[in-house]
C-alpha cells in the first residue's frame, strides 16, 4: 500500500509500508541553488527560519528564501572571499568577515554597505552577541600581525558605528588561524576554536583565558567548525582530525566524540531532534581521478547521544564546506565545494527514525 | 486522511455490477455533506450488509493541510521585499533554483565491517590461489594491511582468525585456502596459474609486493619450463587476449575463470578493480592458450547474460589477423 501526500509547497514525500514490517525511508527532494561560482563557506539561516545567507570564495553574500530556494539578493562590495557570516535577530542587520582584511556591516532588506571594519589581517569568523549590540571578529595571522579575536560595538544607528574595538584577544600561537569564535551564554564568555585544535574559553569582561580544551581528549587537529546548541548549553565542534566532540559550554568537559571517516569542515546540530549533522571531504586534489564519483560526497547524521550513524544524505559534487538547520528543526541546507547549496526539507518519517 | 474509494464506488458501473448490487436502485442515494470550518466532512451512505438488510454507513474525516505553513508578520513582510544585488534583473523563478529530479534519500548505514570483510576474504583466498609458490612474507602482514585500510576494514585485522574461510572446504575460522587439508581438490584450477613450481607452498602475503627480497620472473625461477622461449609464449597469450566488458561490480577473477575455462584453457584472468572502493571497474582480460577457444568463447558468451548484465566479450587488441 502507498501512499502519497502532497504539501503545499509542491513537494512530494512517499511513505510504503510493506505488509511483514515497516520499512520508512526518509525521501526528499532537495532544492539546488546554483548561486555562487565559487565553493561556498558558510551558511546561516536567521532567527525566524524563513531567510538563508550564504557566504562563498566569491565575493558575494547571497540571501535566500528558505522555503523555496528563491533568491532575493547579493551584498556586493567585499574584496576578497567571504569566510563567515552573521544576522541579528530582528533580520535588519548582516554582517560578514572577508578575506579582503574586512568585516562589513550590511542593511538586510537593501543590500546596502552600512559599514566597514578594517584589519590588517583577513577576517575569520563573526559573531553577533545576544541583543545584537556587540559582535566578535577572528582576524588571521598575517605579516607582522598576529591572529587575535576582536569585539566591536555595534550601534543602533548605523550612522553612530565606530570603528574601535572594545576587546582584542591575542591568541597564544599567532601563527594559527582562529576559525570559529562564538559568543557564550549572556554574552560572559567567548569560546574559540582554530588550527592549534585547542578550544579556548574567554572572559568578556577582563579578557583573560578561562579555560582551554584538555590536549588528551581534544582534537588532534585543526578545528574547522564550531556549532552551539539551541539553549546555549553544550556545542559541537569538528575538525580535520575526522572527528567532532560534542563539549559542555560551561565546564569544557568532552561529553560526545563522533568518528567518521573523512575530515570534517562543517558541523550542526538539529534544533527538534537529538541528531548531530557532519559533513566534510577530502581535499579536491588528493581525491584521484578513479575515486571521483558524481555527487558522492554526503552529510553524516549522527544520534547525538548514542554516536552511532544514522544516514547519510549524498549529493554534493564536492566537499561540504557549510552545514546549516533551519530553527525549526525541519529542513536543513548544505554548501559544497562545488558551489552549489542544496536545501532539504525533511519528510515525516525522518522523525520517526529509530536506530 | 480523506477517503477517495468510497466516492468511487457510488459511481453506477454496470459492467462492474455483481449480482449482489443488483438492488443497488433501491438504496437512497449517498449524501456528502462538505468540509466545515473544522475541516469535518461526513458522508452518509446506504448498502445492502450480507444478511441483504439496508444499512446506513456514516463515515466522519477531517480533512487537513499536511504542512500547515505558519509564519510569523515578519517572515511573510519579507517574501515581498525587492529583490537587490545581482538578483535585481532576474525574473521569478530563476534558473538558478531548482528542485532536484532525483529523490534523496537518507542512506541508513550497512552494518559496519561486514560488507569491507567479504571483499578482502576474496581478494584473499584468490590471491592465494594465483600466486602460490612465491615466497613473501607472513601472513601477520595482512593484519597490518587491513588497519591501514580503513575503519571498515580494521574490524577484520583484529577478528581475522575468525574470518578465515577456506574455499574448498567451506570451513570457517581455521585455515585459509592454500592450507586447506583437501587442497588437491584445487588442483583443476591450477591450469591457470602462469608457471609457478608448486614446490613452496607457503601461504601469500597481503600485499604481493610487500617483503620480497627481490622479484624474480616466473620464467627465471627455479624449475621454470624454458623449453618455450619466455616471451613468446606469453606474446602469443597476449594475442588470445579476450576483453570482457559490462560486467558486474562485484565479478572477481574466479567468476571469469568458471565463466570461460569450458571452453578450453585458460592461463590468465584479469578484472579491473578500483583500489579505493573494491568494487569491480566493469571490465576485465581473459588469456586462452589457444586462438580457437578464444574465438568460441567470444562467439558463445557475447551478450550472454551474467548477474543481471548483458556482458560484451571480443578480442582485447584490435582483431588479430
Amino acid at each position: 500500500m502507498t501512499m502519497e501526500c502532497v504539501n503545499p509547497e509542491g513537494l512530494r514525500f512517499n511513505q510504503m509500508r510493506s505488509s511483514s514490517h515497516q520499512t520508512l525511508e526518509t525521501r526528499m527532494r532537495p532544492i539546488l541553488m546554483k548561486g555562487h561560482e565559487r565553493p561556498l563557506t558558510f551558511l546561516r539561516y536567521n532567527r525566524d527560519g524563513d531567510l538563508l545567507f550564504s557566504c562563498a570564495k566569491d565575493h558575494t553574500p547571497t540571501l535566500w528564501l528558505a522555503h523555496n530556494g528563491e533568491r532575493l539578493g547579493t551584498y556586493r562590495g567585499h574584496n576578497g572571499a567571504v569566510w563567515c557570516c552573521d544576522v541579528s535577530r530582528d533580520s535588519s542587520r548582516l554582517i560578514t568577515g572577508s578575506a579582503d582584511q574586512t568585516a562589513k556591516l550590511w542593511d538586510v532588506k537593501s543590500g546596502k554597505q552600512l559599514f566597514t571594519f578594517n584589519f590588517g589581517s583577513s577576517a575569520r569568523s563573526v559573531d553577533f552577541s545576544v541583543g545584537d549590540h556587540l559582535a566578535v571578529i577572528t582576524t588571521d595571522h598575517f605579516m607582522g600581525v598576529s591572529s587575535a579575536i576582536h569585539v566591536k560595538r555595534i550601534a543602533e544607528d548605523p550612522q553612530d558605528q565606530v570603528a574601535d574595538s572594545v576587546l582584542v584577544l591575542q591568541s597564544p600561537d599567532g601563527k594559527k588561524k582562529i576559525n570559529r569564535a562564538v559568543w557564550g551564554p549572556l554574552n560572559q564568555t567567548i569560546v574559540s576554536g582554530g588550527e592549534d585544535a585547542v578550544i579556548r574559553i574567554w572572559d568578556t569582561e577582563t579578557g583573560k583565558l578561562l579555560k582551554q580544551s584538555d590536549e588528551q581528549v581534544g582534537h588532534k587537529e585543526a578545528i574547522t567548525s564550531l556549532c552551539k546548541a539551541a539553549d546555549d548549553s553544550h556545542f559541537l565542534t569538528g575538525s580535520h582530525d575526522k572527528t567532532a566532540k560534542l563539549w559542555d559550554m560551561r565546564s569544557l568537559t568532552l561529553i560526545k566524540s563522533y568518528t567518521t571517516v573523512v575530515p570534517v569542515n562543517a558541523v550542526a546540530m538539529s534544533p527538534l531532534l537529538n541528531h548531530v549533522v557532519l559533513g566534510g571531504g577530502q581535499d579536491a586534489s588528493t581525491v584521484t581521478t578513479t575515486d571521483h564519483r558524481a555527487g558522492k560526497f554526503e552529510a553524516k547524521f549522527y544520534d547525538t547521544i548514542l554516536e552511532e550513524e544514522i544516514g547519510g544524505v549524498k549529493g554534493h559534487f564536492g566537499p561540504i564546506n557549510a552545514l546549516a538547520f533551519n530553527p525549526d528543526g525541519k529542513s536543513f541546507s548544505s554548501g559544497g565545494e562545488d558551489g552549489y547549496v542544496r536545501l532539504h526539507h525533511f519528510d515525516s518519517n525522518y522523525f520517526n527514525i529509530r536506530i | 486522511m480523506a477517503m477517495d474509494s468510497q466516492e468511487k464506488r457510488s459511481k453506477f458501473r454496470w459492467g462492474e455490477m455483481d449480482e449482489d448490487d443488483d438492488l443497488d436502485f433501491l438504496l437512497p442515494p449517498k449524501q456528502v455533506i462538505g468540509p466545515d470550518e473544522n475541516g469535518l466532512k461526513t458522508t452518509i451512505e446506504y448498502k445492502f450488509n450480507d444478511e441483504g438488510n439496508k444499512v446506513k454507513i456514516t463515515t466522519r474525516t477531517r480533512v487537513r493541510k499536511l504542512a500547515s505553513a505558519r509564519l510569523n508578520k515578519r517572515a511573510m513582510e519579507r517574501r515581498n521585499w525587492p529583490k537587490f544585488g545581482d538578483a535585481a534583473n532576474e525574473e521569478a523563478g530563476s534558473h538558478l533554483t531548482m528542485v532536484s529530479t532525483e529523490e534523496i534519500l537518507l542512506e541508513r548505514p550497512r552494518p559496519p565491517g561486514k560488507i569491507d570483510s567479504c571483499v578482502l576474504l576474496d581478494l584473499e583466498s584468490y590471491k592465494i590461489h594465483c600466486f602460490l609458490g612465491i615466497s613473501g612474507s607472513k601472513l601477520c602482514t595482512k593484519a597490518d594491511e587491513s588497519k591501514a585500510t580503513g575503519d571498515g576494514l580494521s574490524q577484520l585485522g583484529k577478528g581475522g582468525a575468525v574470518l578465515m574461510v577456506c574455499r574448498i572446504c567451506h570451513k570457517k575460522g581455521d585455515h585459509w585456502t592454500s592450507k586447506c587439508p583437501y587442497k588437491d581438490l584445487a588442483a583443476t584450477t591450477d591450469a591457470f596459474i602462469d608457471k609457478p613450481p608448486t614446490g613452496e607452498s607457503s601461504t601469500m602475503s597481503a600485499a604481493p609486493g610487500t617483503g620480497k627480497a627481490a622479484y624474480v620472473p616466473p620464467s627465471m625461477r627455479a624449475g621454470a619450463d624454458r623449453s618455450a622461449v619466455g616471451s613468446d609464449m606469453r606474446r602469443r597469450n597476449d594475442e588470445n587476449s579476450v576483453r570482457v566488458t559490462n560486467l558486474s561490480e562485484d565479478t572477481r577473477e574466479p567468476d571469469l575463470m568458471e565463466l570461460f575455462h569450458p571452453f578450453g584453457a585458460v592461463t590468465r584472468v584479469y578484472v579491473a578493480i578500483d583500489q579505493k572502493t573494491g568494487v569491480s571497474r566493469g571490465f576485465g582480460f581473459v588469456n586462452f592458450v589457444s586462438r580457437e577457444d578464444a574465438q568460441r568463447a567470444i562467439n558463445k558468451l557475447n551478450g550472454y547474460g551474467y548477474d543481471n548484465l548483458i556482458l560484451r566479450v571480443e578480442w582485447a587488441t584490435p582483431r588479430p589477423t
